[in-house]
């Protein structure tokens, strides 16, 4: 039976059940020391003494870096920018440690190493810092005004990029357009907040001068070369090596600025230096997805056929742009999203603030720029006396234009082309599955018992799976048994499973014979990451690329062990055999033991040392998943609470490796939906002091506030990879915040609320309602 | 988030407890532990001894007394939650416990650390509140009884001096009929409220004959409406009533933070009021129905 697209048991489980996964924390190297970060307690200011003295004196504290000594380290304490783009004006990237100046509450000035975190946390009380406090940059919304304080105190404006994003000829369009509705969206998506935070142990080798991390990134290998390229030695005197990940949803994909105080820390003192993130700082210091402020206007013709849509984005950037400006430009290239939309123009200004900085949360941008369109879908809908369903499907691109040109060019210089898909036969399971038709008599029956429902409808399409490469490196050892080492690493998605699948069609070989390891990199050489749902894609299909070639070794050597043709052989149970005949076989060990050669025995013509394979799958572009989303929400209209009672999800992610991994994925993304849609909020002031540094003060969904979500999925192969295979990770989190919010507007119907805002919260709600009952 | 280094004693009994109270300085008592031991590791709190009640028998029982019910100090929510007195005879404090937080922390956490650190939005003040509970704080050198309606000095401030503590809270229990209704909003299961009322009212034949009620969650400390009950009280309940009822929510300073103003609280209040009240008449009419 074939293991690829069956909802096979995930291998990783039954270790992290039994609470025996091994984490960084869990990691305790002999002579280990802890450290903590001194971190700014102001939005903006100037450094200008720091005193050690006293802390130095305490018992168990051993170091205390500043920038100063860092710079004797590296070759510059400025870390590089991630994601270049013309575009960006300011460039500005953190130093490891504050170089002078501090620009947002939360960034790291020094890093004390002591015997264990309680001696480095009373050290860090004892560190006396004379700050000069400069004027600050507070919400995005003011920061972008002429006369506004800056972020960083040597620039003249915070705007530190502007472009523009159009096909089509928008004013044409919308100097004619019967229809023209307009809005103001202010978004907000908080932070990733995984479970576990940042994690990061570095240890030194002197003999070999050797740096080993061990590190909960989601890309290792951008920390080997950076951590490489800034001390100025080679990458083979560096490993990252990735243990268990709880969580990182986009942000443990950053190079962070502690990764290189810890390492110059454990080079320093010939020790081995942890430092594990505490709560409070995954609040400031870890990276946000934070605010955006949207303008749109939607253009439609009589017959409710979509004529165009323009608008401006004003992104909250942050203090920095580690990353460039990838989330804002992904969400206005999002905004057209599954409709034949003839002309589009989105303005974007990126606006710097004294706040940590803005790099990408599970969605990317996306969340926002389907929420902008959703949002005025429904809108027109209303306006337009037309059902919210129906005036989408009406626009949809037809399956039969498929590859589609969007009509916006992508970063690398081609025109964005939907690869495939069928977005109205994918709605309308969405609208079967969720009984939308009969919703009408439902509401109207809750409406007679003084109960308000709504239901609200999203759709989406989302670019997965882009390049440049991973790669994966396949052996099979003379016991038999298969390891696999990719790229890119795992933060609980599954990969140990859904990529054994793979190589177990390939191999014959029973998945619980095969390992799967991620993030090494000694394990597999470059890699870029696992982020914007790009592993199964590309590390998916490496790993069948690999096993593909292994297999043909397998055979090729097989064929001269038991001088029988190629083309008769077939593999299965961790053997090669001739077909029909299976007495005629051998063990993968036996072919791996033989082509591992003996001394000074020539291997025979053809037969190529090692069952193994190193491959890299290169993608030529994104493959474009998409789907639709139902919710269904009831108000209390007394108190303004929402709560989400039922949920369903139409999805195309390609083929299936797993459909149960799959289903975990959208389930978890939803989650991460609801949690924008009602939730989450990271707060400042107007001095951009942080206001929700815990759980009670920033609040995530519960299990008890998730409605069951029923889902179906439509598999239409990509032609992008030979899988077939599209991203499935961030496609539950995108449209979940326009359906639930369209849900709530929809319960509100009889008040006339409209709503222009996420997270919406029950006093806002209710103030809504108290607005459009007086009206 | 550690705490810096603090001395650790565990009495066995009440007197050595109060014995360490009156010697030492810059003590904290340390309950359930839920909510002290987080402002330790924000090093909010930074006292230079803990002293662990938590061994002290007596003060973990729930007991009847004459016309009342007696809590130590160290009764678990969860105990309140499952006792039988409590079910028996102030079943609405078993209906607010529903309310407070999760299992595991409906596990550890007590009455006393609950009055001790007051919260505003805490369950047991108000619940307290209803049933007119007396509160017995001990030092070495005496002990005071403090009505529930003085206990909150300001914001998070018990009528506690630092050799004391809460050791017994005692409620009067009503009549066997009596019924309740208990209200309130949170953001989340478990959370604490934005919002809540409880309520009591004891009937004669149709008409309220005795009402209490109290919020939680708008002012810092728990609050009695004595105008909405005085309202109640000779009336037959109706729609009309629990409105004007809830109508009379007075809240003099009101909370405001981060998740909700001053006026949301009194509004979402008011309406609580109205609920509890419906589930407390609607409780009645089942009994007379039963009858
Ligand atoms: C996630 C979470 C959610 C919560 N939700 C709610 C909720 O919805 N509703 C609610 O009411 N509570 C809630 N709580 C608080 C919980 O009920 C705590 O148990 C309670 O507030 C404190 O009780 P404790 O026994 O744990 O006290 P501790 O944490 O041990 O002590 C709290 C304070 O009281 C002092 N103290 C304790 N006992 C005495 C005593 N006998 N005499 C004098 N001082 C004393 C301590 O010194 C300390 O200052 C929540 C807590 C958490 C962590």
């Amino acid at each position: 039976m074939s293991s690829f697209g069956s909802s096979a048991k995930r291998v990783e489980d039954p270790v992290l059940l039994r609470g025996e996964g091994k984490f960084t924390d869990d990691i305790h190297l002999p002579g280990l020391l802890t450290a903590a970060m001194l971190r700014s307690p102001y939005a903006h200011a100037r450094i200008k003494s720091i005193d050690t003295s006293t802390a130095l004196e305490l018992d168990g504290v051993h170091l205390i870096l500043k920038n100063a000594d860092l710079a004797l380290e590296y070759t510059t304490t400025e870390l590089p920018l991630m994601v270049p783009n013309p575009l960006i004006t300011k460039p500005v990237t953190p130093h490891m440690l504050a170089k002078d100046y501090v620009r947002y509450v939360g960034e790291p000035i020094a890093l004390i190493v002591a015997e264990d975190r309680y001696i480095a946390e009373d050290a860090l009380e004892r560190v006396i810092v004379d700050y000069e406090p400069l004027p600050v940059a507070g919400d995005f919304r003011e920061a972008v005004k002429r006369n506004a304080a800056t972020a960083h105190h040597e620039i003249e404006d915070n705007v530190c990029a502007e472009f523009v994003q159009a096909f089509g000829n928008v004013d044409e369009v919308f100097a004619n357009a019967p229809h023209i509705y307009k809005n103001t969206f202010f978004q907000h998506r908080g932070a990733a907040h995984p479970l576990e935070t940042r994690a990061m142990m570095a240890t030194y080798d002197e003999l070999s001068d050797h740096l080993t991390f061990y590190a909960a990134s989601q890309s290792p290998h951008r920390v080997r070369e950076i951590y490489a390229k800034l001390r100025g030695i080679d990458d083979n005197q560096v490993r990252v090596v990735v243990p268990d990940i709880g969580g990182g949803f986009g942000a443990k994909g950053q190079t962070y600025p502690e990764y290189f105080s810890v390492a110059a820390a454990a080079r320093l003192l010939r020790r081995p230096v942890k430092y594990m993130e505490d709560r409070r700082e995954n609040f400031t210091a870890t990276h946000h997805e934070r605010d955006q402020l949207w303008t749109a206007e939607i253009a439609f013709n009589d017959d409710g056929k979509l004529l165009g849509f323009r608008g401006t984005l004003l992104h909250d950037s942050g203090a920095y742009v580690p990353w460039g400006i990838i989330t804002p430009y992904i969400a206005a290239s999002t905004v057209p999203g599954p409709y034949l939309l003839p002309a589009y123009e989105m303005k974007v200004t990126c606006v710097l603030t004294n706040k940590v900085a803005v790099t990408p949360v599970r969605g990317a941008g996306r969340p926002q720029a389907a929420f902008t369109m959703e949002r005025m879908m429904d809108t027109a809908a209303l306006e337009l006396g037309r059902d919210p369903a129906s005036l989408r499907r009406q626009n949809y691109i037809p399956a039969d234009q498929m590859p589609y040109k969007m009509g916006l060019i992508f970063r690398d210089g081609s025109p964005i082309t939907y690869d495939s898909g069928d977005y109205p036969a994918c709605h309308d399971k969405a609208i079967e599955l969720s009984e939308y038709d009969s919703f009408k008599e439902r509401q109207k029956a809750a409406r007679s018992e003084g109960r308000f429902i709504g239901i609200g409808i999203a759709s989406y399409v989302e670019g997965t799976g882009l390049g440049p490469f991973e790669g994966a490196n396949i052996r099979v050892a003379p016991s038999g048994k298969v390891t696999i080492h990719y790229g890119a690493s795992a933060q609980g998605q599954g990969h140990q499973t859904v990529f054994a699948q793979i190589a177990s069609d390939q191999l014959g070989v029973d998945l619980a014979d095969i390992t799967v390891i991620g993030g090494d990199t000694q394990g597999c050489p470059y890699g870029i990451g696992t982020f914007a749902s790009r592993a199964i894609v590309n590390a998916g299909n490496a790993v069948h690329q690999a096993s593909e070639a292994v297999r043909q070794k397998i055979i090729k050597a097989a064929s001269y062990m038991m001088e029988a043709a190629e083309e008769d052989m077939d593999l299965a149970e961790g053997s090669v055999f001739v077909k029909g005949v299976p007495k005629m076989s051998r063990t993968l060990g036996e072919v791996a033991e033989f082509v591992n050669g003996k001394p000074g025995f020539t291997l025979p013509g053809g037969i190529e040392p090692g069952l193994q394979e190193l491959s890299y799958f290169t993608p030529k572009q994104a493959a474009y998943a998409n789907g639709t989303h139902l919710a269904e929400v009831e108000v209390d209209v007394e108190t303004g609470y929402a709560k989400v009672l039922r949920y369903w999800s139409g999805h195309d992610c390609g083929k299936m490796i797993n459909p149960m991994t799959v289903e975990g994925q959208v389930l978890g993304g939803v989650a991460h939906g609801l949690g924008n849609a009602l939730f989450e909020w990271m707060r400042y002031d107007e001095n951009a002091q942080p206001v929700t540094v815990n759980y009670g003060e920033y609040l995530l969904p519960l299990a008890s506030d998730m409605p069951h979500v029923q889902q179906v999925h439509q598999e239409i192969p990509t032609p992008q990879n030979p899988l077939g295979v599209k991203g499935a990770g961030e496609g539950g989190t995108i449209p979940a915040i326009a359906a639930i919010i369209g849900a709530i507007e929809n319960a509100l119907k009889p008040f006339g609320v409209r709503i222009s805002e996420a997270p919406i919260t029950p006093p806002r709600l209710l103030e809504l309602i108290e607005c459009a009952r007086k009206n | 988030m550690k705490p810096p280094v603090f001395e650790y004693h565990r009495p066995e009994s009440l007197d050595e407890a109060l014995e360490l109270l009156a010697t030492l300085s810059d003590v904290k008592i340390l309950a359930g532990g839920q909510s002290l031991m987080p402002m330790m590791n924000f090093r909010y709190v930074m006292p230079a001894h803990i002293i662990d009640i938590n061994r002290i028998k007596e003060l973990g029982e729930i007991h009847r007394v004459h016309d009342g019910v007696k809590f130590g100090a160290m009764a678990r929510h969860d105990q309140a939650k499952k006792s039988e007195i409590i079910l028996e005879h102030c079943p609405l404090i078993a209906a607010g416990m529903e309310h407070v937080a999760h299992a595991q922390i409906r596990n550890r956490g007590t009455i006393g650390g609950s009055l001790a650190h007051l919260d505003p939005s805490a369950e047991w003040p108000a619940l307290l509140a209803v049933h007119d509970a007396t509160l017995r704080v001990q030092s070495k050198s005496g002990e005071r009884d403090v009505p529930i309606l003085e206990w909150s000095q300001g914001f998070m401030t018990p009528n506690l001096v630092e050799d004391e503590m809460l050791t017994e809270i005692t409620v009067a229990i009503w009549p066997e009929k009596h019924v309740y209704g208990f209200a309130e909003l949170a953001r989340r299961k478990g959370d604490f409220a934005l919002a809540g009322a409880a309520v009591l009212l004891d009937f004669d034949g149709e008409v309220i004959s005795r009402a209490a009620l109290a919020l939680l969650g708008v002012e810092v400390g728990p609050i009695r409406m004595i105008d909405a009950e005085n309202l109640l009280v000779g009336e037959i309940p109706s729609d009309e009533l629990f409105r004007e009822a809830a109508e009379h929510v007075t809240v003099v300073a009101g909370i405001d933070d981060v998740h909700a103003s001053a006026s949301y609280r009194k509004k979402v209040a008011s309406v609580m009021v109205r609920r509890a009240l419906e589930q407390a008449s609607h409780q009645h009419k089942s009994q007379a129905l039963a009858a």
